[in-house]
């Protein structure tokens, strides 16, 4: 016993499940943990420098706060805030219709909305700027089939923003028909018995059990249209600059590696703080009736 | 029992309901006398759910009328009715507390915090709640207080009439038998109508004062438990009583029957002078075994093939020549004192069995 004792590493490596997530573990070090400490240090290197071999500094903060940034940072947190509130509106009453009413049709949509996944965004987004084109697919379309002609939203924050839109729409979706799936119909049923409106059902029962669903397809949607770079530049044609953008100018065109970095860390430190934030909120175990 | 008065406080009329090509009720027709504990008794499949979901307004019937107090509420919606339903699965809001639930339809109408607090406690107080479990989770609860919580729930809302769907089956017994007793004196406390619906005859006669029994979405037998018990209308009533001895018969003479495809007389009491052939529902309480079966009217013999403990009662099984099976059951002070595999008499008198239709 003493012997074992004196080796419990050893021990907890020989569990079969530790054994299984060796690989996966070894890759993600490699392949995230990895990448994402070298930006960090990165980020600490002196302005203009390739070596990592170099006294840390806070330069690369200090000069990135101090410039213009902060209006790119603000079109990114905005354009992003945006998209979760038009992705929200829309959503809930796809998924509704998912989750409780389409029954085998539900596949389709679900189909549908997956398959578009597999043409690469890029294209999918010059496929908008073809559609939304002065003399375009719809701008065409009406002059020919009306004789008027539709003005063009192209390059306009609005397109941007119908990109967002259009992209990152699976990741609200999903998690949404989940979460309202799990909301019991005989709990709607209760309240409509003990009384309830439609509108307090709502309210009181539906909203708040498929929250969960709600709030990762909002936290999903956020992050992942806060580093977004195509639909600014695609279908904004650079109108508004989005950090993203700053940061892949500063890795490429301005060959300034420790700035990139620094803006990088700036972004994963306002997305990841946001995410903490509302998972601190909000009690998951308590919404799912876990305790 | 229960209070009568002139006009049933609800009238089912000629309910159907279907569902595609299928029927779950036909023809159901039952009138609900106020302040009556009624419970409709059916085997899962027989429609009561159907029924109580109707009643409550969740759904609502293809042909017939619903009746609250002379008026029609089909088309009433559940939240503008003034009945409450206490579910199988309890449907408790499981993101709020003990009290958030109870309070829910207080909280809908507009009622303010203090009061609604107050009637809370009140509630929790009578269905023997600790207030300590106001500020609790509700799966923080065990299954019998999650009982409790529901009905206080029901309770809060102060409906008119209250409706069960089987809400104890997915207790162990000893709890259920505790509920049942302690649903029965809330109906006496409350003086409000409950219409109760559970596949359980057994529960249905602890704490009904009228019990329906329900088979293929139409109603075979309405009465007291007594009635019930004592005279089922036919072999499926007399059958879902529990363990019965039941034998296919027909008429061989006045007050005498013949067992089907044995030739063996009995006599029979209370025989319809239009009777040719039906049951003779025997129950076990009332053979006698061994010497005792000795001074009955209707004697068998076979073989003692087990017995079992039931605690106050011995129950045995006894294997005829024939291959039927009869089960009696004798109180333990007289039980029988022989061995297993004896041959053994059992004897009945004949005003203790009942003859039925099929």
């Amino acid at each position: 016993m003493a012997e074992r004792a004196g080796k419990p590493l050893m021990q907890w490596l020989r569990q079969p499940g530790v054994l299984a997530a060796v690989p996966v573990t070894l890759f993600l070090l490699g392949g995230f943990v990895g990448p994402l400490i070298l930006v960090w240090w990165y980020s600490l290197m002196p302005p203009r420098t390739f070596s990592l071999a170099q006294t840390p500094t806070l330069d690369n903060f200090i000069s990135s706060a101090a410039g213009s940034y902060y209006i790119s940072f603000g079109w990114s947190l905005y354009l992003s805030a945006v998209t979760v509130v038009i992705l929200i509106l829309i959503c809930y009453p796809v998924a509704y219709g998912m989750a409780k009413l389409f029954g085998k049709w539900a596949n389709l949509i679900t189909l549908l909305v997956v398959l578009q996944l597999l043409v690469s965004e890029n294209i999918r987004l010059f496929g908008w700027v073809l559609f939304l084109l002065k003399n375009g697919i719809m701008d065409g379309s009406a002059l020919y089939l009306f004789g008027l002609s539709v003005p063009s939203i192209l390059y306009t924050v609005p397109a941007i923003v119908l990109g967002l839109v259009y992209v990152y729409l699976p990741f609200m979706l999903f998690p949404m028909v989940l979460g309202l799936s799990m909301v019991p119909e005989t709990l709607k049923e209760a309240a409509f018995d003990l009384g309830a409106t439609r509108m307090a059902v709502f309210r009181e029962i539906e909203l708040p059990l498929s929250s969960p669903g709600l709030m990762i397809g909002g936290l999903l949607t956020f992050v992942l249209a806060l580093g977004s770079l195509a639909e600014s530049k695609i279908l904004g044609g650079q109108r508004v600059i989005m950090i993203a953008d700053d940061i892949e100018s500063a890795f490429t065109f301005a060959q300034n590696w420790p700035r990139g970095a620094a803006l990088s860390v700036l972004v994963m430190v306002i997305s990841g703080g946001l995410v903490l934030l509302l998972l601190l909120r909000l009690d998951l175990d308590r919404i799912m009736g876990r305790r | 029992m229960s209070s009568n008065t002139d006009r049933p406080i609800l009238e089912l009329k000629n309910i159907v309901k279907k569902f595609g090509d299928f029927t779950a009720v036909d023809d159901f027709n039952l009138d609900i006398v106020e302040g009556e504990l009624f419970t409709i008794v059916g085997p899962s499949g027989s429609g009561k759910t159907t029924i109580i979901r109707m009643l409550a307004g969740m759904d609502k019937p293809t042909d017939g009328d619903i009746l609250l107090r002379g008026e029609r509420i089909n088309d009433v919606p559940a939240n503008h009715r003034p009945t409450c339903m206490v579910f199988q699965s309890l449907a408790l809001f499981p993101h709020r507390t003990v009290g958030e639930n109870v309070e829910f339809s207080l909280k809908i109408r507009g009622v303010d915090k203090v009061a609604r607090r107050k009637r809370a406690e009140e509630l929790l107080e009578q269905l023997h709640l600790p207030l300590s479990y106001y500020d609790k989770g509700v799966n923080q609860c065990s299954g019998g207080e999650r009982q409790r919580v529901a009905l206080a729930r029901a309770l809060a809302f102060d409906p008119e009439i209250l409706f069960f769907d089987e809400p104890l089956s997915a207790l162990d017994f000893r709890l259920r038998k505790t509920l049942e007793k302690e649903l029965k004196d809330i109906h006496r406390m409350t003086g409000k109508t409950f219409v109760y619906i559970t596949h359980s005859l057994e529960e249905a006669m602890v704490m009904s004062d009228r019990i329906g029994i329900m088979r293929r979405g139409r109603l075979v037998q309405v009465g007291s438990p007594d009635e019930i018990y004592n005279q089922p209308n036919d072999k499926f009533v007399a059958q879902f009583m529990g363990e019965v001895n039941v034998l296919e018969v027909d008429k061989a003479g006045e007050g005498r029957v013949r067992v089907a495809n044995s030739g063996i007389e009995l006599a029979a009491h209370d025989m319809g002078a239009d009777f040719e052939k039906g049951f003779l529902v025997v129950r076990p309480e009332v053979v006698r075994i061994g010497d005792n079966a000795a001074e009955m009217t209707n004697k068998l013999s076979g073989r003692l093939f087990n017995e079992y403990s039931l605690g106050s009662r011995i129950q045995y099984q006894i294997r005829m020549a024939e291959g039927a099976t009869w089960v009696v059951e004798r109180l333990r002070d007289e039980r029988y004192s022989g061995q297993l595999d004896d041959e053994v008499t059992i004897g009945w008198q004949p005003e203790d069995a009942i003859l039925v239709a099929e």
